[in-house]
């Protein structure tokens, strides 16, 4: 069987053994700067909203969206009124959303990056099909890098989660940007706090 | 099969003939490489987390045995199917066999260089499966019947009006619209049945970590996330070296991956995929494919620390002037001339001289591989093996005898200043490969030797 073979030609020819590097000095004691963090989603293409309280939400999306018919939300209280009963079914159900509204668990200051997992976006498809996807944060949830991002994240807890940082994007035509290839063509994300 | 073997010179020769796309294609690979430099020098740990990175990969190839045992173990308690392919054809027949358990006959595909070296596709279609690829990139080159042309940038050396031609072939565009944006939404409005019809979804895998058993995939359009997520089997497919230790680690190649690759300072979707969601199927398909016997090998172990970023393609001079396809190779640039002569020493022969040695590739490697180094090492193991053509055998032979010989190297130098000069046609002129692209130098009145002697104090 070719498992055996493969490990036990791996075991012949591996090098001698060395330590890992320790990564200590790269971790930072203290919060992310949401001013960087918001400049860093800007520049990948997304928009931020500072909030004090949830009901500041719905007023901002009529504002940014026009011709929104079907928006999900995780939570009541980020916009009354979503839709309800589309967790059931395989994903496909969510082929005609316009807008998700989901939680993040962090935000990273460094790169932009949103930690969302799937028992935030309760369906794992819900951020990727969506046409756009608004995420709420708090703001003593940015972080200044990735190794603090996952010094806070641990060990594993679900199944699924994503590091989402920008509107879906391609460049692959000559090299120009354009927002929305397969996943969400905008972002928006709300800081509350 | 027939197979007609050309060499890098020989295919760079085509891709040379036209000049304004050679600039071009020049141009714009330099442009992303600058891109990498803004991003490398706005962090001020740049220089250490390449260190941390390499040091990380050494101890992954240190100990691959016992990471993989682990990481199958995690992998089978989250509820994966773990595959072990000892090489391409075994990887191929793992897939097909699960594709035909689902009795499909058309499926999704994110971007995976893997699959490309294993030749996934052609094989899929002979036994009647069609694969879409939904990177957008590899879309454009699949409906082109082309091998990407870059490991990261996968149709880089496509004008838009060559895209807009096969979108309208195609997907049924207006013919002459070539609009980077226009072509970008026909194409997902295309990829996304695709996607909601597809019952099985393969993804490559950029790293994997033993901890805890998950798999991380990274892009910019989401195009893994939405096969997989809507798929009833996901089948991932990756190469033995993917493994690293732990989750925290993650947070060192991340900071550099994107960064290197395209001067972003992360891909737009980073996913961790751990467990396969409620009913559905979790396959990995782990292939050695050469990997373990590269292993092996002393001086070329550290090309498996490698993390797929292009930094290495886009900085390289020869790579930028010949074009990915010049390389007759799934991995074209510094590190795929590393990688292919393991797999075949003499089919890829000539890869390891497709170079300048300039270094740079090496300087902007995330995970500091010594590529031109080993390139170099690579030369004299292929010449040991009498895998070099004749004529690069009879020059370096003469080289190495007038080299090796002070007296001779005088006379010589002395012989070819003065042919040179009396006889111009000698040197400029198409037999000498340096004459092709550049007019010959005057040759100086006095060797460097005597120049130094005179100008010394
Ligand atoms: S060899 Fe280094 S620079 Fe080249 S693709 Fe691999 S990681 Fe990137």
């Amino acid at each position: 069987m070719s498992r055996e073979a493969i490990l036990a030609a791996i075991k012949n020819n591996q090098p001698a053994y060395q330590e890992l590097p320790d990564l200590s000095g790269f971790s930072h004691a203290g919060a992310g700067d949401p001013a960087a963090f918001k400049k860093v989603v800007e520049s990948l293409g997304g928009q931020v909203f500072e909030i004090a309280s949830f009901t500041e939400i719905q007023p901002l999306v009529a504002e940014h969206y026009t011709d929104l018919s079907k928006v999900v939300a995780i939570e009541d209280a980020y916009l009354p009124g979503a839709a309800t009963g589309w967790q059931t079914g395989d994903g496909r159900q969510l082929e005609q959303v316009d807008l998700a509204i989901i939680p993040g668990q962090l935000g990273v200051a460094e790169n932009g990056a949103i930690w969302v997992t799937e028992k935030e976006m309760e369906v794992r498809v819900l951020p990727f099909i969506t046409q756009h996807l608004a995420l709420v944060i708090s703001k003593d949830a940015i972080l200044p890098t990735m190794h603090d991002a996952y010094a806070r994240i641990g060990g594993p807890e679900n199944g699924f989660g994503a590091f989402i940082a920008g509107p879906s994007k391609t460049a692959d035509i000559e090299q120009s940007l354009v927002l929305g290839a397969h996943g969400a063509k905008s972002l928006t994300v709300f800081i509350i706090g | 099969m027939e197979h007609k073997h050309q060499e890098h010179a020989a295919l760079a020769d085509t891709f040379n003939a036209n000049e304004p796309r050679v600039n071009w294609h020049d141009e714009t690979l330099w442009w992303v490489r600058q891109k990498r430099d803004r991003m490398a020098w706005s962090l001020p740990e740049w220089e250490e987390l390449r260190e941390a990175a390499s040091r990380i990969k050494h101890n992954v190839l240190g100990n691959l045995h016992d990471y993989l045992l682990e990481f199958e173990k995690n992998a089978v308690a989250n509820g994966a199917v773990v595959h072990w392919a000892a090489d391409a054809a075994e990887h191929n027949k793992i897939v097909l066999q699960l594709l035909q358990e689902q009795g499909v006959k058309r499926m999704v595909k994110s971007k995976s260089m893997l699959t490309e070296e294993c030749h996934l596709n052609p094989y899929l279609a002979e036994h009647g499966i069609e694969v879409v690829d939904t990177d957008l990139g590899e879309r454009i080159v699949q409906l082109a019947k082309e091998p990407p042309s870059h490991i990261v940038l996968p149709c880089i050396h496509k004008k838009k009006e060559e895209i807009g031609e096969l979108f309208h072939e195609h997907l049924g565009t207006p013919a002459g619209n070539a609009d980077p944006k226009f072509l970008t939404a026909a194409a997902r409005q295309h990829l996304r049945k695709e996607f909601i019809q597809s019952r099985v979804a393969i993804t490559g895998v950029n790293f994997a970590v033993a901890e805890t058993g998950e798999m991380v995939v990274c892009t910019n359009e989401g195009n893994a996330d939405m096969g997989a997520h809507l798929a009833d089997v996901h089948i991932a497919c990756m190469g033995l070296e993917k493994i690293i230790p732990q989750r925290k680690h993650l947070g060192v190649f991340l900071r550099l991956l994107a960064r290197s690759a395209t001067g972003q300072p992360i891909t737009t979707y980073s996913s961790h995929f751990r467990k396969p969601k409620a009913g559905q199927q979790l396959h990995i398909v782990l292939v050695d494919n050469g990997r373990s016997r590269q292993l092996g090998r002393e001086d070329f172990r550290n090309s498996l620390k490698c993390i797929r970023c292009g930094a290495c393609m886009n900085t390289c001079p020869v790579y930028r002037r010949s074009g990915g396809h010049s390389y007759h190779n799934a991995i074209a640039g510094p590190i795929g001339s590393i990688l292919a002569p393991n797999l075949d020493m003499k089919e890829y022969a000539d890869l390891p001289f497709a170079s300048t040695l300039c270094g740079s590739c090496s300087n902007v490697c995330p995970v500091k591989i010594d590529i031109h180094q080993q390139l170099y090492k690579w030369r004299q193991v292929i010449t040991k093996e009498g895998y070099t053509g004749k004529t690069k055998a009879a020059g370096m032979h003469a080289m190495n005898i007038v080299l090796s010989k002070p007296g001779l190297y005088k006379t010589a130098g002395g012989v070819g200043r003065w042919v040179m000069r009396t006889f111009p046609a000698v040197v400029n002129n198409g037999m000498n490969p340096w004459y092709k692209q550049r007019e010959m130098p005057a040759p100086p009145k006095d060797s460097f030797a005597d120049w130094y002697k005179k100008n010394r104090k």
